[in-house]
């Protein structure tokens, strides 16, 4: 059986807890300079949605949930599932009320444990041109703290010191988090 | 060249300038406080025969070839310079300080970077107490215009742990904690049913207590005799370390000791180190024979402190973690 330590714990790493299967949210690493080290993760339980923090004792592992992200297309819904199909496979999958919520779109990610749909996700990335935000600093890049920007749809996040007014930016839909710059 | 990938393309600093720039200034003001007290500079080896036989610690080894030598010797990075600094304090140095680069393995986060900048310094007819007035003077004067130290605090640990969290660390078991977890609206911690008393006063003091640190220079001292490390014990009911740690702005930047000077007493610890290493399945390390020598021939009274200079800039330079003060983490080295 697959398992993960808590040393390769990052964002979106699927792990079993208590039965369920979760999603690391957020991992921070804490340790008194002469004391024991912990894993103090931020986990969504996928099958709830509920959002969690939970410690580990470093080192610690951890059963890996067979948690498999595919994109999937929307077919049509018989009141009680909706139906997608694999556009390169064709084989289709149906989910539930509780999987899709509601999340209808043409294309999503569909979230499969065990090969059944457990949630539904509209696209993860959209573009968004900055419309305000302090001018640039050079030196810096994406590793540091950053400053917010107000992004065209008047969502504000935060970004690395280098990002200018007018520059398109990749935000994730699920964090609304800064990703990167889009390639013009 | 094209497969690599944007990350492996990153050659920029994680730094801003300004962060580089507190950096030399800071370093520079500490080096001027210790002309000043009459403190030595010293230079000790990175890398060592013996390593640190701390359980919580883990050294990066490496191994060394000599000149056209087939056989390796394996060394470890040394995870603080207090060692070699003991001897030289054995061999009638005086007072003296390092500014170095430590190394310590399986650590990595906001926090915590496997290689980082220690400050260590040692006073000759110092206790821990008057080594935490050095090192209040010290914070003070090189802060003072640019994140000065607003306010003050002392603590005993176990008034902190009766403060903060309502149990006394000096009574209490590793049930007893287990079961207020839910008062502390902490979830059954993962791993932890062997673990012994002290890692979950540490889970109490990183979970519970920490957050309540607050803003400015908070000292504690007197720790349970089983977190003694390298400090000498106060005799007591109950017996303490007399060792002190320092948090600023709620993050921990400094552990001091009022140091162990008896052989036998470091030897045993070490001893004790290595059953316990044994135990949870770690490599036991070799002893530093050379340290025990030296303080077999008389370590004088002494006071050492070290203090983390990236987390100080941090706080400084009201950074949030240490790679906005690194000119390159470890995945940018």
């Amino acid at each position: 059986m697959a398992s993960y330590s808590t040393n390769e714990f990052r964002g979106g790493l699927k792990i079993m807890l208590d039965g369920d299967p979760c999603a690391i949210i957020e991992n921070e690493f804490v340790k008194p300079g002469k004391g024991q080290a912990f894993n103090r993760v931020k986990i969504r339980n996928l099958k709830t949605d509920r959002v969690i923090e939970r410690t580990f004792k470093s080192g610690e592992s951890v059963e890996a949930a067979d948690v498999m992200d595919v994109d999937l297309q929307y077919l049509y819904t018989d009141g009680e599932f909706w139906h997608f199909m694999d556009p390169r496979t064709f084989e289709q999958q149906a989910a539930d009320a509780t999987a899709v919520g509601d999340k209808e779109q043409d294309m999503c990610e569909v979230t499969l444990w065990n090969g059944a749909p457990l949630a539904v996700t509209p696209p993860n990335f959209v573009l968004l041109s900055v419309t305000e935000t302090d001018p640039g600093v050079r030196g810096d890049t994406s590793g540091g703290g950053g400053k917010p920007a107000t992004l065209e749809t008047g969502a504000v996040v935060r970004v690395p010191l280098f990002i200018d007014v007018g520059e398109v930016l990749k935000i994730d839909t699920r964090t609304g988090e800064y990703v990167g710059r889009a390639r013009e | 060249m094209a497969d690599l990938t944007q990350a492996e393309r990153d050659w920029r600093p994680s730094a801003p300038l300004a962060a580089l720039q507190l950096r030399a200034t800071l370093l520079a003001r500490i080096r001027t406080c210790f002309a000043r007290n009459n403190v030595m500079e010293v230079d000790t080896p990175a890398l060592s025969a013996a390593a640190t036989t701390d359980p919580a610690i883990h050294s990066l080894v490496t191994t060394w070839h000599g000149p056209g030598s087939d056989s390796a010797r394996r060394c470890y990075l040394h995870t603080s310079p207090e060692f070699p600094m003991k001897r030289l304090l054995a061999a009638g140095s005086g007072d003296i300080y390092q500014l170095c680069k430590v190394f310590r393995d399986d650590e990595r986060g906001a926090l915590h970077s496997p290689e980082f900048s220690l400050l260590e310094w040692y006073r000759t007819g110092f206790d821990h107490l008057d080594l935490m007035d050095e090192v209040e003077q010290l914070l003070t004067e090189i802060l003072a215009d640019i994140a000065p130290v607003s306010e003050v605090h002392h603590w005993t640990y176990r008034d902190l742990f009766m403060e903060f969290a309502g149990i006394d660390p000096f009574a209490v078991s590793a049930a007893d904690i287990a079961a207020e977890l839910q008062r502390y609206r902490i979830g059954l911690p993962v791993g932890m049913d062997d673990a012994p008393l002290d890692a979950w006063l540490d889970l109490v003091m990183t979970h519970v207590i920490e957050p309540h640190l607050g803003q400015g220079l908070v000292f504690v001292r007197d720790f349970p005799s089983s977190q003694a490390a390298l400090a000498r014990l106060r005799s007591g009911n109950p017996p303490v370390a007399a060792r002190f740690e320092a948090w600023l702005d709620g993050i921990e930047i400094a552990n001091g000791y009022h140091e162990l000077a008896d052989a036998g007493e470091q030897r045993q610890r070490f001893m004790n180190d290595n059953t316990q290493r044994r135990l949870t399945g770690l490599e036991p390390l070799p002893v530093d024979e050379r340290l025990l020598a030296a303080l077999q021939s008389g370590l004088p009274d002494c006071a050492g402190v070290a203090l983390g200079i990236d987390r100080l800039l941090m706080v400084a330079g009201g950074a949030r973690c240490l790679d906005e003060v690194l000119a390159f983490p470890v995945e940018r080295a």
